[in-house]
């Protein structure tokens, strides 16, 4: 898994490429997030779309930067999900937990003025 | 292994690095048997899951225990399976991670993930010797995007 991070407004977002499987993918990526949490970020962006492979680790590791933000008072959306990935999410009905968006300008727009930065 | 075989037997250390190499060998026998590109990555999924949970929960990250894998391409259907040598579990004490309770757990969908992505699943006890999932997917399994019918 390969993660940039760029700043658009008060969102923080990641273009995260590659697999995000049981392992070193899913390490990365909760630590990317706690890393995140930790430095007051918490309207963050995951751009999924080039990931090319996610398993029921990555799907969890999904669940848990979602939570994690959640809890603090943040809010956590996903982009750009591919076909296999949407699918993923659909199965598992978590579809209807994250906000999800195929378009970056209204994403950063979805986001909540009031969270804290 | 040869192209010809119709039977193809792996047997692999207990390691994370051999799930993806467990998963490279279903999908390249996946394109043999001529399944569609959605289907393939479905049962490869499938094995990557189940060799997960071979390597982790049956053998518990022992590498000097296998994890034996047996692909077998039917006329109308594909058999996998994986044996691990742990104790084994039992199905119906899998949580459903659909239930509203579970739904933010962060763990617990891959069986989840099987069983919607194969057409059997089922878990037999090998006395003395371990525990094997047993996986089938028939070679005229549909995608749902296949059901829609012909494109106008």
């Amino acid at each position: 898994m390969k993660a940039t991070m760029r700043q658009v407004d008060s969102v923080t977002v990641f273009d995260i490429s590659g697999r995000i499987t049981l392992g070193e993918g899913c390490t990365q990526l909760r630590e990317l997030i706690r890393n995140h949490l930790a430095k007051g970020n918490k309207k963050l962006l995951l751009n999924l779309a080039d990931v090319t492979y996610i398993d029921s680790s990555g799907i969890g590791e999904l669940v848990s930067a979602y939570t994690a933000v959640s809890s603090q008072g943040g809010q956590l959306k996903l982009l750009n999900l591919t076909k296999k990935v949407h699918d993923l999410l659909q199965i598992t009905k978590l579809l209807t937990v994250f906000d999800v968006h195929d378009d970056e300008v209204k994403a950063i727009s979805s986001f909540d003025k009031a969270t804290s930065v | 292994m040869t192209a010809q075989a119709a039977v193809t037997e792996v047997t692999l250390d207990s390691t994370l690095q051999n799930v993806e190499v467990a998963e490279g060998i279903a999908h390249r026998i996946c394109v043999r048997a001529g399944f569609d590109e959605e289907n393939q990555h479905r049962i490869a999924m499938a094995v990557h899951e189940s060799v997960i949970n071979a390597v982790a929960h049956g053998n518990k990250h022992d590498a000097r225990k296998k994890v034996r894998l047996r692909f077998q391409l039917h006329e109308d259907r594909l058999e996998i399976r994986i044996r691990d040598e742990g104790a084994g579990f039992d199905l119906s004490r899998v949580p459903d991670p659909l239930a509203s309770e579970n739904l933010l757990r962060v763990s617990g969908r891959g069986i989840f993930l099987i069983r919607a992505f194969m057409d059997e699943f089922r878990v037999e006890k090998i006395p003395g010797s371990g525990t094997e999932v047993i996986m089938v997917k028939r070679l005229d399994s549909k995608t749902e995007r296949d059901q829609g019918g012909t494109e106008p």
